[in-house]
């Protein structure tokens, strides 16, 4: 009941809003057949759990129950999603700071490149997840291991799509650039890293969706915080609501860290026609 | 010293150039691409390079720019050595390869960024785009431009550097018949504002007749110059002179050319 209260008092206030707000109304025009298959789906799940009782209690609640649990636990749920974020950010800018560096350098140096491909091509493709027990051993706390494997997760892609972007740089723009006067550092910073940038930011996806992953798995079983501590914890006292609600939250958190990724990109990149749309 | 006073005399000098290239198929094997090239141009001359496809013109001109290294001979802007690329030897390609990620504006800068003289010369940035009348585009992205406005800023962006030698690698060859015929009186127009000696390599006899003061004809296999040509007419042009057909007849006579029908 409090479900549908809520989503009539949201189309009333929207419809009201839309007559003064004309960007409002356009999006809405344009969204409304989402709004409807969304509200429509959320029935659909309310009337085969709560209805007909067609899945098994405790695992399948309805999505009234998802509600009070999101309702009910915010407290716990803004402070895990906070610990996730904070842990996020550190773990993701620690491994595209490295992965940068380490790619900028394979990609330039041919000597670089002789000794770090192999290492990179060997222990790269192992996901982060797979050094749990031994960074487990090795970190002193949970929290530092946890953003080191994060870290690892995105060091890889950034890695490779830099070196291979520095590397493949159109020959001829180093060549206009040497004829203009340029040195190394011209040549490094000014021509080889900008054009690699299209290059740089594959690999800034690749490593954004390998740190979601990480997070949630090193969360689940190492350290005491964040959203995927949140979801085993909970699933622990059975309580599949919650499990749900941390679910939604998720969905919300990622896609509005990628969308942020994606306007940063648009943002670097105006100058390339005909970029990929998130 | 009579030497040292032609050698002062002239922008580029060139002697003895040989150049050979691996063949890729067939390692250990060279190809001679480049043989015994002599040849010098007068400070403020505009020579022109002509030949059929694959005679070794690039080739040469990337020697003069210092990205590739001779086998031997002897490469001499004014006094000094050519060891390596430099801000005096410009070089303009056919693709203008403009920065895609620098606005017009920070295209023509580029030069000065890469030699660090940004600070005090960037009052001449506004007097290269207004040389190439490109001020209306300053902030535009080079995507946004065509073919023709590309290669004036990429002639705006070698030129800022006051390049002692400016090197012509085919620059009009991608741009349509009228937007080149435009582009040739363009660079006629920046030679004669800058005085800027200019070495252009094309394949278009027409265009090296009505741009160039002498034009040097290269033979494939190896690459030789074959053949010097002052042309002495006074500009501008007319394509359609008899004197202007004359010069015409003589190079496509010496390539070959002319006279032959259809078997």
């Amino acid at each position: 009941m409090l479900l549908f209260w809520e989503i009539l008092g949201v189309s009333i206030v929207l419809a009201t809003a839309q007559r003064f707000w004309i960007t409002l109304r356009q999006w809405m025009r344009h969204m409304w057949p989402i709004f409807t298959a969304a509200i429509l789906l959320i029935g659909v799940w309310d009337v085969i759990t709560l209805g007909f009782h067609l899945l098994p209690l405790p695992y399948f609640p309805g999505p009234a129950a998802v509600l009070r649990s999101l309702i009910s636990d915010r407290a716990l749920l803004l402070d895990s999603t906070w610990h996730s974020l904070a842990l996020l950010l550190s773990g993701y800018t620690l491994g595209v700071i490295v992965g940068l560096v380490s790619g900028v350098c394979i990609g330039w140096s041919t000597s670089v490149r002789y000794w770090g491909m192999p290492l990179l091509k060997v222990v790269g493709p192992i996901p982060a997840t797979a050094w749990i027990p031994l960074a487990m051993v090795v970190s002193p706390s949970g929290i530092v291991s946890a953003a080191g494997l994060i870290a690892l997760a995105v060091w890889f892609p950034v890695t490779m799509l830099t070196a291979s972007g520095i590397s493949n740089t159109r020959a001829s723009y180093l060549d206009v650039a040497r004829t203009l006067g340029a040195g190394r550092t011209y040549l490094i910073f000014r021509v080889a890293i900008p054009a690699a940038v299209p290059n740089i930011f594959i690999g800034l996806f690749m490593g954004l969706g390998a740190s979601f992953l990480t997070l949630v798995v090193a969360e689940s079983v190492g350290v005491k915080s964040g959203l995927g501590w949140y979801v085993s914890w909970a699933q622990g006292w059975a309580e599949y609501g919650k499990v749900y609600a941390a679910l939604v939250i998720m969905a919300v958190f990622f896609s509005t860290v990628m969308t942020l990724l994606f306007k940063l990109r648009d943002r670097v990149l105006v100058w390339q026609k005909g970029t990929i749309k998130w | 010293m009579v030497m040292t006073n032609v050698a002062a005399a002239s922008a580029l000098r060139v002697h003895n150039l040989r150049k050979s290239f691996e063949v890729p198929d067939a390692p250990g094997t060279t190809r001679l691409v480049l043989d015994a090239i002599s040849f010098s141009i007068a400070a403020g001359e505009l020579v022109s390079l002509v030949g059929p496809s694959g005679c070794g013109k690039s080739t040469l001109l990337r020697l003069i720019a210092g990205l590739d290294v001779p086998d031997a001979g002897e490469l001499m802007v004014g006094e000094q050595r050519i060891v390596g690329p430099s801000a005096e030897r410009g070089l303009v390609f056919q693709d203008p390869n403009l920065f895609p990620w620098l606005t017009v504006r920070r295209n023509i800068e580029a030069g000065l960024v890469a030699r660090g003289v940004l600070h005090e010369k960037r009052h001449e940035v506004d007097d290269f785009m207004r040389l190439v009348g490109l001020e209306a585009f300053a902030s535009a992205y080079p995507h946004h431009l065509s073919g023709g406005m590309s290669q004036r800023v990429a002639l705006a962006r070698a030129l800022i550097n006051h390049p002692k030698v400016l090197l012509l690698d085919e620059p009009l060859g991608a741009l349509d018949a009228f937007t080149r015929m435009r582009m040739q009186d363009e660079v006629l127009r920046l030679w004669e504002n800058r005085r800027t000696t200019m070495l252009l390599v094309t394949h278009d006899i027409d265009e090296a007749i009505y741009m160039s003061d002498r034009i040097l004809i290269m033979t494939p296999a190896p690459g030789r110059i074959d053949r010097e040509i002052d042309i002495d007419l006074a500009r501008p042009r007319d394509r359609t002179s008899d004197s202007f057909l004359r010069f015409r007849s003589e190079i496509l006579e010496h390539l070959h050319f002319a006279g032959k029908t259809a078997a």
